[in-house]
C-alpha cells in the first residue's frame, strides 16, 4: 500500500543508544531549555554559540547519528538561509563594503544572528526526532499536562498524514493514467480540483472518525493513557545537562 | 432466556425524508451469528448505527440483553456493543495500535495495569500480540482489520457487529478473519452482502432491502432460492448454485 515513511517519521533513526532509551518528556523538556538559552545569547556573547554547537554536537555523537544524517537532515533550514542571506542586502545603514558590495551591518548582525541560532536551535530538535518515535513524543507531550486537545489534534495529524498522502497519490495516479499531467500555471484546475476532492473526503472521514470514536464510549475528552511520568531521576538529570551546561556557561559569562 | 438483541417495529428517516428503516423486526439468540444481507442502500449501516444509539430511532426499539438502549443508557450500551466499521483507518485513529485498543476500556474509566491486560489480552486474540507499540498504518490491510475487532474487545462485549468485513481482505485475510470470528464464540452480526462468506460464517440470514427485513432463516435456504435473491438484487458469483439441502 503506502510509500512508508514520510513526513518527520523519515527522520527518526532505529537505535538503542543512551539518548534513544531517555524518557521522552525529559528530552522534551531538555531541548526546550536548550532551545531557549540559545535564543538568549546576545550577539556579543557569540562566542558561546561555539560552546553549544559542541554541546549539541556531543548528543548528536551519543544519539549515534552520523554527520552526513545531520548535514542531509538540515536542508530543511534552507528557507531560513534564504531569508538571512537577504537581510543585508534590504537592511538599513551605516553599510560597510564586502567584496565591493554595500551591505547593512544591522542586517548583518540579524542574518548571522538567524543563521547561528536557527541552525543550533534545528539540530537539537533534530536530536529529539531522531531519538524518539512520534507516538512516544506524543506520550511524552501527554505525561507534560500538555493540554489534551493539542496533543489530539497533533496525533490526529500524524496518524492521518499518511492515509491522506496515499489518497492523494492514488488521485495523482488515476489523473495521470487519463492523460492529465499538470506542470503550468493555466492547467491549475485540475490541480485544484484534485485538492477540493481530497479535503472533501477528509471530512467525511473526520465525520466517521468522529462515529467510531463515540461508539467506544468516547464523551467529548480523550482519556489520559500515558497520565504520569515513568522516568526515574537519572533519565531526566542526563538530559537536562545539556541545557544546564549551556545555561551555566551563558550565566558565567554574562 | 433474554435474547442478546430485540429490535422491534424500528423506522428511521434521513432528515431529507427519505425512510431508511421502515419498520425492522429481528431478534438474535444469545451465542448466534447471523449474517445481515442486503444491496447497497438497503439500510444496513443504518441499522448497525441503531444499535449502539449513535442514530435515534423516529420509532420503534432496540433492547441489548435486558437493556433497552436510551440517551441514559448509552454508556453500557456501547460497552455491550462493539462495532467495527468497514474502514479499519476510520476505527484506528490512535498513533499506535496499543493506544487504539485502550481507548475503549480507557473511557469506560479503566486505568494502569488492568487496562493494560485488557489490551494485551485483546491483541493476544486477534494475534497480533507484538503490535502494541507499531503504527496503524505499517500493518497489513488484513492485520488492520484485525486490530480494528481488538478495539472493540478490550471493552469485553456481548454483541459484536461487522459492517462488511470482507472488503478489500484478500483471499487468505478473509479466511484467517473467519477463523478468527467462529474463535471468538461471541453473539455475532455480519452485515454484508458477500453471500459466501455470510453461508461460510453463519447459519442464519436475513435479508433486508428498502428498509425493511424481507427474509429470515436458514442461511443455505435462502441462498439457494434464487428467485428471493434476485428480488432483491443480490446475487451468487456466475455458476454457483447453492442446495437447499447439503449433501452428503
Amino acid at each position: 500500500m503506502g510509500a512508508g515513511h514520510r513526513g518527520t517519521a523519515g527522520l527518526h533513526t532505529h537505535g538503542r543508544s543512551v539518548v534513544h532509551r531517555l524518557a521522552p518528556e525529559a528530552k522534551v523538556v531538555a531541548t526546550l531549555a536548550f532551545v531557549a538559552v540559545v535564543v538568549a545569547t546576545p550577539w556579543r556573547l557569540r562566542g558561546l554559540h561555539l560552546l553549544q554547537a559542541a554541546l549539541v554536537l556531543a548528543a548528536a555523537g551519543a544519539a549515534g547519528l552520523r554527520p552526513g544524517f545531520l548535514l542531509r537532515a538540515l536542508r530543511f533550514e534552507l528557507p531560513f538561509v534564504a531569508f538571512a542571506v537577504l537581510l543585508p542586502l534590504v537592511g538599513e545603514p551605516p553599510r560597510t563594503e564586502v567584496l565591493g558590495v554595500p551591505l547593512s551591518e544591522a542586517g548583518l548582525v540579524a542574518a548571522g544572528t538567524i543563521l547561528a541560532k536557527s541552525v543550533l536551535g534545528f539540530l537539537a530538535s533534530l536530536v529529539l526526532v531522531a531519538t524518539t518515535p512520534v507516538a512516544a513524543l506524543l506520550a511524552g507531550l501527554e505525561r507534560l499536562r500538555a493540554p489534551r486537545v493539542i496533543v489530539a489534534i497533533a496525533a490526529f495529524m500524524v496518524r492521518y498524514l499518511e492515509v491522506l498522502l496515499d489518497e492523494a497519490d492514488r488521485a495523482r495516479v488515476a489523473r495521470l493514467s487519463r492523460g492529465g499531467d499538470p506542470r503550468w500555471l493555466w492547467q491549475a484546475r485540475a490541480v485544484a480540483a484534485g485538492a477540493g476532492t481530497l479535503f472533501v473526503r477528509s471530512y467525511e472521514r473526520g465525520e466517521r472518525v468522529h462515529l467510531a470514536m463515540l461508539a467506544r464510549g468516547y464523551d467529548g475528552s480523550m482519556p489520559a493513557l500515558h497520565a504520569g511520568s515513568t522516568a526515574g531521576v537519572g533519565p531526566w538529570v542526563a538530559a537536562l545537562a545539556v541545557p544546564a551546561l549551556a545555561a551555566l556557561a551563558l550565566a558565567v559569562a554574562w | 432466556m433474554v435474547s442478546a438483541l430485540v429490535i422491534e417495529r424500528l423506522r428511521f428517516a434521513y432528515p431529507d425524508g427519505q425512510v431508511a428503516l421502515d419498520g425492522v423486526d429481528l431478534r438474535v439468540a444469545p451465542g448466534e451469528r447471523v449474517a445481515v444481507l442486503g444491496p447497497n442502500g438497503s439500510g444496513k449501516t443504518t441499522l448497525v448505527l441503531h444499535l449502539n444509539g449513535i442514530l435515534r430511532p423516529a420509532a420503534g426499539t432496540v433492547r441489548v440483553g435486558d437493556l433497552e438502549v436510551r440517551p441514559d443508557t448509552y454508556r453500557e450500551v456501547r460497552r455491550r456493543v462493539g462495532i467495527v466499521f468497514q474502514d479499519p483507518d476510520d476505527q484506528l485513529f490512535m498513533p499506535t495500535v496499543g493506544d487504539d485498543v485502550a481507548f475503549g476500556p480507557a473511557n469506560l474509566g479503566w486505568r494502569g495495569a488492568d487496562l493494560d491486560a485488557r489490551v494485551a489480552a485483546a491483541l493476544a486474540t486477534v494475534g497480533l500480540a507484538d503490535a502494541a507499540d507499531r503504527a496503524p498504518h505499517h500493518l497489513s490491510f488484513g492485520q488492520r482489520r484485525r486490530a480494528a475487532i481488538a478495539t472493540v474487545l478490550s471493552m469485553e462485549p456481548e454483541l459484536l457487529v461487522l459492517d462488511e468485513p470482507t472488503s478489500n481482505l484478500d483471499p487468505q485475510a478473509r479466511r484467517e478473519l473467519a477463523d478468527l470470528l467462529r474463535r471468538l464464540e461471541l453473539t455475532t452480526l455480519v452485515v454484508t452482502h458477500d453471500l459466501l462468506y455470510a453461508l461460510d460464517l453463519c447459519e442464519r440470514s436475513v435479508i433486508l432491502d428498502q428498509g425493511r427485513i424481507v427474509a429470515d432463516g436458514p442461511t443455505r435456504t435462502l441462498l439457494s432460492d434464487t428467485a428471493l435473491l434476485a428480488a432483491h438484487r443480490l446475487e451468487l458469483p456466475r455458476g454457483i448454485t447453492i442446495a437447499s439441502e447439503q449433501r452428503r
